[in-house]
């Protein structure tokens, strides 16, 4: 495999369309953690087979946003989610739904890579063996995983061996394959580079490019060249302090096409932050 | 693969099949996995019922022949005396408190001596081979204590004795003594004092003994007039579960406390504790309907109750040093 | 410069010294003796442990021979008297115990730290129920089990199992005490990459949480059974207590008695003869504890520089 180049030769706007086709959408989504009012009002669509970048200074709720949309925030006893999180026109709140099904069709990727500390292929074999998902050769589809995460040619030889052998760019890249191995149709990541090197980081900003093809990618990251460089697509939040308690709440500033938001903000909070004058 | 454009072709058609976001199957499995964790977890409290349980009715059948001022204001005991039975448990409740207080007596200052120093003095390595091996000293089997306190402190506490002493005081032990006994169980407690002392000294926020230290003061003032003071309900509660622990113990006081019910503080007197009792008389040849066999029920009832208090009061004590400083 | 002199210069430099230690006059004297005092309190504790120790192995070790384990106890014959009923009944005993106590203490454990809600009011009284449990006399054990067990309801008799179940109730909180601890211990990112991939609660806690508490949850339990086996009181209510002279038949039939039971029986004879026995059985004692108490220390060491 050659190494990544850094930049990227991909300018996707002429494509673009004014309006997303939404896969997934949030409409007037509130979160709450005990008495603690963590998001307000969020509304976002994010398109289909594009990457769709949650931006904006720590403590803004992009993290909390993201968890919401495949109910990771079920986790926390004391999170508490008003509005509606729309994934195929139906909402992933409603009570008659599972939210364990609604992982296997939305998966995940975390700030930290977290291998099982099992061999690499029972990681990326776990989600369909779990899931009762049917797939011909377990054998042939931990190798699909693989080389859709571009990991293949560095791990084939060791396929038994621990996930925890790997480089932490390759544990990243592990942990893709294995969220891609359930077949689902978006991937949320977390600040999936956050730890990771410049080389580690654009292999996995290649990888994401290639894999919009199939997913629709929703991406938190604190990076900005990060979300001006994959993303289609860029929300920015901030945090407004309470004037009572002080305690922050995040809200939703601008969402628009990357290039516009980077190029021609319409809100001076947004410039700031872009300009580097915040945050 | 490098993409440098994507294909028009995949927004233009519909991209939203139906998806079917309800469980796949009703994981019966899943429902009756959780029922049985539930069902452990709520065996401890039925564990607890269970002794309640089998503590209360043998109790009141026990009041029931004999009056609960004859139980709780006499200080006569002869349970087993047929002609003239006596069941004043004060001597059990004396002699109880007899061997408790040399256990303390050795258990709370070394006991907490032992927690400053660990919190205050040893470093990083000391600490970690100083408290397991003064937790070896908890796992050692009681029996081991009780054998020890037998055929080695005794006979050296009567050679040892301090006869010049005046009176009662000054009488050597016998071979069964409330000396003997409450020694090697304050030995025993040490690291339930220890350990629980610690925790608390430890949790002290460092900006304390910085702020005393900044004010000129010596590692000794720092451990006794901030750390101890601040610790201190922490360490009241390993002081009254270490009274928990010396009421409870069986083995030490069945082996070296001997078995006569004396009414008597003195450390050189022979005494009956209550759980030397429920050992000695159940392992008796007893009937099932004796007032013998009640009073068993009737004492460990009294033992209950004063170890359950003391242990929702330590309990308490920790839970709210835990609110200050965590 | 003359000897008086550098004595009189010394004399003042060492008393400001002092002075500037903060401390005053004494004050490093005071602290000397205080950290003396602390240290001696430490020495008390590990005098007696030694102690204990010494004083069992050099009376017992004429009894530290091949009859130890391979006779039944006999008041005849005082010099070869063993202890083989009580070893048998002592593996009786804990096989028992583990199979009933590590299941029940581990699924509450696992019950108590992934499901729970710890706001609730009905978990807090199981959490103050456990604790409360963890510090009741061992001896009210032995009640319950000779009102509910031996007697009453389960009618069990003076069996093994009997001894085995009474144990079970007393380890209880300490096993789950520890467990809890284990679970604790598995990192979140691992519950959350399961779960993001669809896995069930159940199936995460299954593949991933368990296999890594494991270790921790092993370590705790050999520290709750070393517990359990140096136990007497209790098992002198539930029925260890007779003198046996062979081994338990089974699990539910048959009487049988415990190491520390049969030392006990021989600690309360006169003779010099049972007292060296009761102090060999106590080395026998200590011993498989020593043993028990390093697998726990070596399996916690291995694990935890592994992870």
């Amino acid at each position: 495999m050659t190494e990544p180049s850094v930049t990227h030769p991909y300018t996707p706007q002429q494509e673009l369309p004014d309006h997303p086709v939404p896969v997934m959408q949030t409409r007037s989504l509130n979160v709450f953690y005990g008495g603690f009012h963590a998001v307000h009002d969020v509304d976002l669509a994010f398109g289909h087979h594009e990457i769709t970048a949650l931006i904006g200074p720590s403590g803004c709720g992009k993290s909390t946003v993201l968890r919401c949309l495949n109910r990771m925030n079920d986790l926390v006893p004391s999170a508490r989610v008003e509005g509606e999180v729309l994934y195929h026109d139906q909402d992933v709140y409603a009570p008659s739904v599972d939210p364990i099904e609604v992982r296997r069709h939305i998966g995940m990727v975390f700030q930290k890579a977290n291998p099982f500390p099992k061999s690499i292929y029972d990681n990326v074999a776990y989600g369909p063996r779990v899931t009762g998902m049917k797939v011909d050769s377990m054998d042939d589809h931990v190798e699909r995983c693989l080389r859709g995460a571009a990991l293949w040619d560095e791990v084939k030889d060791k396929l038994k061996e621990s996930g925890y052998s790997l480089s932490g760019g390759q544990q990243q890249r592990l942990c893709i394959a294995r969220a891609i191995a359930t077949e689902p149709d978006v991937i949320l990541m977390d600040e999936p580079c956050s730890a990771l090197d410049p080389i580690a980081t654009a292999a996995i900003e290649d990888l994401m490019l290639q894999l919009r093809e199939q997913y629709t990618i929703v991406i938190v990251t604190h990076n900005m060249q990060q979300a001006a460089r994959v993303s289609d697509r860029t929300a920015f939040f901030t945090a407004r302090p309470d004037e009572t308690t002080g305690n922050r709440t995040g809200l939703l500033v601008e969402f628009d096409k990357t290039s516009t938001i980077f190029e021609n903000p319409s809100d001076q909070r947004t410039e700031d932050y872009i300009s580097g004058r915040f945050g | 693969m490098t993409t440098t454009a994507r294909a028009p072709s995949a927004r233009v058609d519909n991209p939203l099949p139906t998806v079917s976001l309800s469980k796949s199957s009703p994981r019966h499995g899943e429902k009756v996995v959780v029922g049985w964790l539930f069902l452990c977890a709520a065996f401890s409290v039925l564990v607890t019922v269970g002794i309640v349980l089998s503590l209360i009715p043998p109790t009141i059948e026990f009041f029931n022949r004999v009056a609960p001022a004859d139980f709780f204001s006499t200080d006569f005991w002869a349970p087993t005396n047929s002609g003239n039975p006596g069941f004043g448990v004060l001597r059990l409740i004396v002699g109880t408190l007899n061997v408790t207080l040399w256990a303390l007596l050795i258990a709370i200052p070394a006991g907490l001596g032992a927690a400053i120093y660990l919190s205050e003095y040893a470093g990083r390595t000391s600490r970690k081979i100083l408290k397991p091996v003064l937790e070896v000293l908890e796992g050692v089997p009681t029996v081991a204590y009780g054998f020890f306190a037998l055929t080695f402190v005794t006979p050296i506490l009567r050679e040892i004795w301090p006869t010049f002493l005046p009176g009662r005081l000054g009488e050597p032990p016998g071979i069964f003594s409330a000396a003997s006994a409450g020694l090697v169980m304050g030995v025993m407690i040490i690291p339930t004092v220890a350990s629980i002392s610690q925790d608390a000294m430890s949790a002290v926020p460092s900006g304390l003994r910085q702020a005393a230290y900044g004010l000129g003061s010596t590692r000794m003032q720092v451990a006794t007039r901030v750390v101890v003071p601040a610790a201190m309900s922490g360490i009241v509660a390993s002081f009254v579960l270490g009274v928990s622990r010396a009421i409870g113990e069986t083995m030490i006081v069945l082996l070296a406390a001997g078995a006569a019910a004396n009414l008597t503080m003195w450390p050189n007197d022979s005494v009956l504790t209550m759980t030397t009792f429920i050992a000695r008389t159940s392992t008796g040849d007893i009937g099932t309907g004796t007032t013998t066999y009640y009073t068993i029920f009737a004492v460990g009832s009294v033992l209950f109750v004063m170890t359950f208090l003391m242990n929702m009061v330590s309990i308490a004590l920790v839970r709210r040093f835990r609110e200050t400083y965590e | 410069m003359n000897g008086a002199n550098r004595v009189a210069v010394a004399g003042a430099r060492r008393t400001t010294e002092l002075r500037l230690d903060g401390s005053g006059r004494g004050g490093r004297w005071k602290g000397e003796v205080f950290r003396a005092l602390l240290i001696f309190c430490l020495v008390i504790a590990f005098v007696t442990l030694l102690a204990v120790i010494v004083q069992a192995s050099v009376r017992g070790m004429p009894r530290i021979d091949l009859n130890l384990i391979t006779q039944m106890p006999s008041t005849l014959d005082r010099e070869t008297s063993g202890m083989q009923s009580a070893i048998f009944g002592t593996i009786y005993v804990m096989v028992g115990l583990i199979v009933t106590v590590v299941p029940i203490g581990v699924s509450a454990a696992i019950f108590l730290e992934e499901f729970a809600d710890g706001t609730k009011w009905w978990v807090r009284f199981i959490e103050l129920n456990v604790q409360n449990l963890a510090a009741v006399p061992s001896i009210v054990f032995g009640i319950l089990g000779l009102a509910f067990i031996v007697r009453g309801p389960l009618d069990l008799g003076t069996v093994a199992y009997a001894g085995s179940l009474t144990l079970a109730l007393l380890v209880l909180p300490t096993v789950i005490l520890a467990s809890r601890e284990a679970i604790r211990a598995v990192p979140t990112s691992l519950r959350q990459a399961s779960l993001g991939l669809g896995a069930t609660k159940w199936q995460t806690i299954w593949h991933h949480v368990l296999p890594s508490a494991v270790p921790g949850i092993v370590t705790g339990t050999i520290l709750a059974l070393s517990r359990a086996i140096g136990e007497t009181a209790p098992l002198l209510l539930v029925g260890a207590t007779v003198f046996v002279t062979y081994n338990p038949d089974g699990f539910f039939e048959g009487a049988y008695t415990v190491l520390p039971v049969q030392i006990f029986q021989w600690a309360v004879r006169p003779q010099e003869e049972f007292r060296i026995l009761a102090a060999a059985g106590i080395i026998l004692l200590l011993a498989v504890l020593l043993v028990m108490n390093s697998i726990a220390i070596w399996i916690r060491n291995k694990y935890t520089r592994d992870a």
